[in-house]
């Protein structure tokens, strides 16, 4: 997301008073102050949420834009750190991936881990489903676009475990990595896009 | 006669074709959600909360036993009309920037004797409780209704803390990495069929403001920007933000000052 | 005491618009609470609206209407600093009287 020049283009453009000039210096320390003074714990929900691990401070250093070479590195280290099904099997029950799709709980401070994906807020799925959300593309025909062989199936569940080893700075959370979901419900998700049975695929 | 209405705004949208998710085509249902908007900003269920603001605020309630009828809401003592189109902004008394819900605590508090512990306890509005500072904001609100957004930009403390409020809204961090950005940061997004605004920009940053405070008409509450803040953080899956503190007042300073020049209507109405 | 009504009447000619948005829970009977446990009906069961001391409009309602309902309707008739009250009374046997005088024309 290219924030910086979209706001200075914005700034140009309308000649807002509070644009005019660009800061005089960096305010994330003084947010990160505030926050960490008026921020408190809440259910599964610590304070430690607020600390900045290396992907989070790299893309709110870079405005989710950041080099060439500082991508590639972090990218490599948090693909390294997948953990890949110990059974070599990446397809689950594409039934009961609809159903974690859906389900747009877990992880905020009234509920833990391992109970959805929050799929739909964001993507469209499957066909039936029009309440869907458009903050990532489409991912209807996912297979039937892409192809349903083993490298598709490794880069759908990888996306799931953790989006940010294939683009750093996007904007889809790192369900593995963080234990929003649990192994069989990614394997799940695996198969509504890859089984050529889904619903996704017809 | 207000389900008649429903079900027909309901009838129009559920027959609009759902178009493709291109990010150049229009979506022709936002016009109609907005038309629904419109209609049923008509006799707002809110306006029940301006009527019982209003009474809290002339009032003699607390350990102190006092009006807030002297409460400087930054147009001088006991000025409510225009007040809070021009929140939020800095105080010198309390050396503070702060937004109309914090500003109404702070008046309570130091007019009227409550304390913060007990305003923050339980400051959100349940089916069967709305806690005095939500009607006492939409009461506020009220007053400004037809005014232009003018969230002065005048004092050093209001410019730092629009800039402490972009950062804090840009920044990424909790369990799915999210910042307000994720959400609102970028045009002709939505979540489920929720739009999301764009609030970096000023044509859009209105709809932070607009609306707010709302009555919300699932589970029929009235809910003010104090509530709005503390459910995003929940759904950005980071901890929770201190009720009516200076981490918020920032964050709605960046916000109200980018929708600054459009009139604020009053209190909203929501689903 | 109940909570006060908010009552908007417009008059056009000789017909004054009226809008009565009514503060009241409206539970249907129907509900549980968060505990599992069946909220009671607690809903208004009549309103009447009277011009200048005479009725003008009487409705029996059930507990299908919604929390802080608005009801509209239009008195033939009036004209500007006529008195409109509207009452209403629940099954609790709650009751609340509000007016307002009617203003000058659209």
């Amino acid at each position: 997301m290219r924030r910086a020049s979209v706001v200075s283009l914005a700034c140009v453009a309308l000649l807002l008073a509070s644009c005019a000039a660009p800061p005089s210096r960096d305010y994330q320390p003084d947010a990160l102050a505030l926050m960490k003074r008026d921020f408190q714990a809440k259910g599964s929900a610590g304070m430690d949420r607020l600390n900045e691990d290396s992907v989070q401070a790299a893309c709110n250093k870079f405005q989710d834009d950041p080099p060439q070479e500082v991508a590639d590195k972090l990218q490599k280290e948090q693909f390294s750190a997948i953990k890949w099904p110990a059974d070599g099997k990446l397809l689950g029950d594409w039934k009961a991936g609809e159903r974690i799709a859906q389900n747009g709980q877990g992880m905020a401070w009234n509920d833990k881990g391992g109970v959805g994906g929050s799929c739909y807020n964001c993507h469209q799925v499957g066909p039936r489903e029009s309440s869907f959300g458009t903050v990532g593309p489409s991912l209807y025909q996912f297979a039937k676009k892409r192809g349903y062989g083993a490298d598709i199936q490794r880069y759908a569940y990888g996306k799931i475990y953790n989006a940010k080893a294939y683009n750093l700075c996007s904007q889809m959370p790192r369900f593995g990595h963080v234990r929003a979901l649990t192994e069989q419900q990614m394997k799940d998700l695996t198969a509504l896009l890859m089984d050529p049975a889904s619903p996704v695929n017809q | 006669m207000k389900q008649a209405l429903v079900l027909g705004i309901v009838a129009a949208v559920a027959a609009a074709p759902w178009l493709p998710a291109a990010a150049q085509t229009p979506d022709p249902t936002a016009a109609e959600f907005d038309k629904f908007r419109e209609i049923m900003e008509q006799d707002n269920p809110a306006e029940l909360f301006e009527v019982k603001g209003e009474e809290l605020w002339r009032a003699r309630r607390g350990p102190k036993n006092a009006s807030l009828e002297q409460c400087d809401l930054g147009l001088g003592p006991g000025v409510v009309k225009g007040a809070y189109a021009q929140l939020p902004r800095y105080f010198a008394d309390i050396d503070r920037v702060m937004d109309a819900e914090a500003r109404i605590v702070h008046c309570m508090m130091t007019l009227q004797g409550f304390k913060y512990e007990e305003l923050a306890k339980q400051p959100f509005s349940s089916l069967t409780r709305t806690p005095e500072p939500v009607s006492l904001v939409t009461y506020v609100a009220a007053q400004s209704r037809g005014m232009k957004i003018a969230s002065p930009q005048n004092h050093p403390r209001e410019r730092d803390a629009y800039e402490t409020g972009k950062a804090i809204f840009h920044y990424r961090a909790g369990a799915f990495d999210f910042s307000c950005a994720s959400c609102h940061g970028a045009d002709d997004k939505r979540i489920r069929t929720q739009p999301l605004p764009n609030f970096t920009k000023p044509e859009q940053a209105v709809r932070a403001v607009q609306g707010w405070p709302g009555y919300r008409m699932t589970g029929g509450v009235m809910h003010s920007l104090q509530w709005r803040m503390n459910d995003c953080y929940r759904q950005q899956r980071f901890p929770e933000p201190g009720y009516a503190s200076e981490t918020l007042s920032a964050l709605l300073t960046y916000l109200t000052v980018n929708a600054n020049g459009h009139v604020y209507r009053g209190p909203g109405i929501k689903r | 005491m109940a909570d006060p009504m908010k009552i908007r009447a417009t008059l056009q000619g000789d017909v004054a618009d009226v809008r009565v948005l009514m503060a009241h829970p409206m539970e249907t009977g129907q509900r549980k609470d968060a505990a599992g446990k069946i909220v009671p009906m607690h809903f208004i069961q009549t309103i009447t609206a009277q011009l200048n001391g005479k009725t003008v409009f009487n409705a029996d309602v059930s507990q299908a209407v919604s929390r802080n309902p608005v009801f509209a309707f239009k008195v033939k008739g009036a004209k500007a600093g006529d008195k409109l009250s509207v009452t209403w009374q629940d099954n609790k046997g709650d009751k609340r009287t509000d007016e307002v005088v009617i203003g000058a024309g659209s």
